[in-house]
């Protein structure tokens, strides 16, 4: 998110205008007042291409402000709805650069983009002019000092009047890189503005959510409004879920057996009227009762979910208590629990766990031994449902 | 024969004498590894009792590779100390630093990697089930139970797939079974594993288990094509992730149009690599190349 991005630039000292981001008309033409002349109202969406969706406008007075602003706020951007604007100074921009630092996977390392050839249109500029795109490894080990900022800066031919003001920025923003633990810092458009001013106008941090632990301001960051409510339910209570658009709720243990068991399901729904999975949620390898209960409560609150496929293979955690999980699972949720579950258990102890379920013989719970199988037969029940 | 690891290799765990250290080091004695001890510098000078056997707990790496000539190390201390165990172990010149620790920042990975270049110590993880030769040694958390010896190669992202897959080709074996971790950096790619078990006489065939997220799978497809002439069997996870969600795993994430599993199954199809649409599929598609062996 924009603003996010500007206050982590704000406390790295990064030159840029920090603007005010408000939620209504009224707080739009207030912080226009405040800023004086000329104003841009930007829509804060997790989505690209805000300009073409007519998320972005130009305000002379503090009313036009208000008007942009409750358009805005009015429009839906690719689906998300638009609940916040950011207004800004409407600087009178000389050109338009780019310039990220951002986690290299293949190489495993960071790499620095950055280009003098249009700024917000730099996906454009990469297929049409590849090498006015520049890319410049850096090191993890080294990182970027004040001799590899001159290195990037040149290396990206920032112009004269502006040059040393991108060395000092380049630095700034590694700092914000490095310090806040980020995957992306990217500042588009870095714009030259009347009198050789470099600020950073508009830009974009991703955080690693796994050093959150040394980094408790980051929580600030997260705006739980705007996430699936049923995301930020399974969040509250520590699972890892994401929602999907479909029928049939998956619970299972390990993300790539969770992610396999997806792709099993949408397969299997084909030949049932296309029934699709209806959630990614890894339990991990702690499936306890209590584990299992909270889980089962996010996706059958789901109203689209018609059955659930419950997929565990026991590796560590063995197949009895799994079994035991969803026989507690199943005792903690009572009455509320009123969509069929469809289980398969492999592995460790796996006669056990089979025995278990048996026994307990509940109306809701229909065992099948083998991945495919049990895809099949839970993308059934979503479909007949 | 196996690969990085065998019957020989003398273990040493950092972090032995936590939850899951103690808990994975009793499974790994289990297995048959030889354990030869712990580090914790505050408990440096005594002993733990675990799965029957006395094992010594040293203050630092160096010392307890000096003491036991350990040659590889586990590592299962938390996240906000694993950077620090990691070049504590490529200090001490360990052979092998097998990092399951889960919820490392990727910047600690990176410094991490970019410390060990030059350096003897070959770093497998993090975020990983560690590796397995099955009836030799277990340096991670691999149950032991599932398979046993065989000619089958494994390497994998996810630790469940790998479980499952031993499952599914039990009755076959595996030479050895090596999770490399689903992190977005990770010390020990596909590449380095296709290339031990193309050099490995045991392994006949290698099934190598994918998921979205980077260009790991693509780039192992090329260097199948040039380098391996053993049969590869692929097996990619995620095609119904959506665009720009985290899929449990750190580094499983499709930006934009890349990452994605259609785009990997293809590279790897394209390399002549049989790749199944389900686990079972894809072992039954290994299980036709054993049988014609």
């Amino acid at each position: 998110m924009e603003y996010q991005a500007k206050e982590l630039f704000a406390k790295h000292g990064v030159a840029g205008a920090l603007g005010k981001t408000v939620e209504t008309p009224e707080d739009a033409r207030a912080a226009a007042e405040e800023i004086g002349g000329v104003v841009v109202v930007k829509a804060q969406v997790k989505a690209g291409g805000r300009g073409k969706a007519g998320g972005v406008k130009v305000a002379k007075s503090p009313e036009e402000a208000e008007e942009a602003a409750r358009a805005i706020l009015a429009l839906e951007i690719k689906g998300l709805p638009v609940n916040r604007v950011l207004v800004v100074p409407g600087a009178s921009i000389e050109e338009e650069y780019y310039f990220s630092f951002l986690l290299d996977r293949s190489n495993r390392s960071y790499l620095c983009i950055a280009s003098v050839e249009g700024g917000v249109e730099i996906e454009e500029v990469a297929k049409t002019n590849p090498d006015a795109v520049k890319k410049i490894a850096i090191d993890a080990g080294t990182g970027v000092d004040e001799a590899k900022a001159r290195e990037i800066a040149t290396e990206a031919a920032f112009p004269e009047p502006v040059f040393e003001q991108a060395v000092t920025m380049i630095q700034q923003l590694w700092t914000v890189f490095v310090e806040e633990d980020a995957t992306l810092v990217e500042v588009n458009p870095l714009a030259r503005l009347t009198g050789d001013k470099l600020e950073a106008l508009d830009g974009k941090v991703s955080l690693d959510e796994n050093a959150e632990f040394r980094h408790e301001d980051h929580k600030a960051f997260e705006i739980r409004e705007e996430a699936d409510p049923l995301e930020a339910k399974a969040k509250d209570k520590g699972l890892n879920y994401v929602k999907l658009d479909g029928e049939v709720g998956i619970i299972g243990n390990g993300a790539g057996l969770v992610m396999s068991t997806l792709d099993v399901v949408a397969y299997a729904g084909e030949a049932h009227g296309g029934v699709k999975p209806a959630n990614f949620l890894d339990i991990g390898g702690g499936a306890n009762a209590q584990v299992m209960a909270d889980g089962l409560d996010v996706i059958i609150h789901d109203a689209q979910v018609k059955s659930v496929f419950v997929n565990v293979f026991g590796g560590i955690t063995a197949c009895d208590e799994v079994a035991n999980g969803i026989k507690g699972a199943l005792e903690i949720l009572g009455d509320e629990a009123t969509k069929p579950l469809v289980v398969r258990l492999d592995g460790n102890n796996v006669e056990e766990g089979r025995r278990i379920l048996n026994e307990l013989n509940h109306p809701l719970v229909t065992q099948v031994d083998t991945m495919d199988g049990a895809a099949d037969k839970a993308a059934e029940l979503a479909h007949q449902a | 024969m196996s690969i990085y690891l065998n019957k020989d290799s003398k273990i040493i765990v950092q972090g032995m004498t936590g939850g899951m250290g103690s808990k994975h080091t009793t499974l790994m004695l289990d297995a048959g590894s030889t354990i030869v001890g712990g580090v914790n510098a505050r408990k440096a000078g005594t002993t733990v009792e675990l799965g029957g056997q006395e094992l010594p707990v040293f203050g630092n790496v160096k010392e307890a590779m000096a003491e036991t000539g350990a040659d590889v190390s586990v590592v299962f201390v938390p996240p906000a100390f694993t950077k620090d165990a990691c070049i504590e172990a490529i200090d001490a010149g360990i052979g092998l630093l097998v990092v399951i620790t889960e919820g490392v920042p990727v910047q600690d990975t990176a410094e991490v990697w970019s410390y060990l270049q030059g350096k003897s110590t070959r770093m497998i993880g993090p975020n990983c089930p560690g590796i397995i030769t099955p009836g030799e040694s277990l340096a991670g958390i691999t149950p032991h139970t599932i398979a046993g010896k065989g000619p089958v190669g494994l390497v994998s992202k996810s630790g469940t797939l790998t479980y499952q897959m031993m499952f599914e080709l039990k009755d076959f074996g595996f030479s050895t079974a090596i999770g490399i971790g689903g992190d977005p950096i990770v010390g020990t790619t596909h590449i380095d594993a296709l290339e031990a078990f193309e050099n490995d006489p045991e392994t006949k065939a290698i099934v190598m288990i994918g998921e979205i997220g980077g260009d790991a799978e693509e780039r192992a497809a090329a260097y199948i094509k040039d380098h391996v002439t053993k049969p590869v069997v692929g097996y990619v996870a995620g095609f119904t992730a959506p665009e720009g969600k985290t899929m449990g795993h750190a580094g499983a994430i499709v930006s934009g149009s890349s990452g994605t599993a259609q785009a990997k199954k293809e590279a790897l199809e394209a390399a002549g690599v049989k790749v199944g649409k389900t686990p079972s599929e894809t072992a039954e598609l290994m299980r036709e190349i054993l049988n014609s062996l």
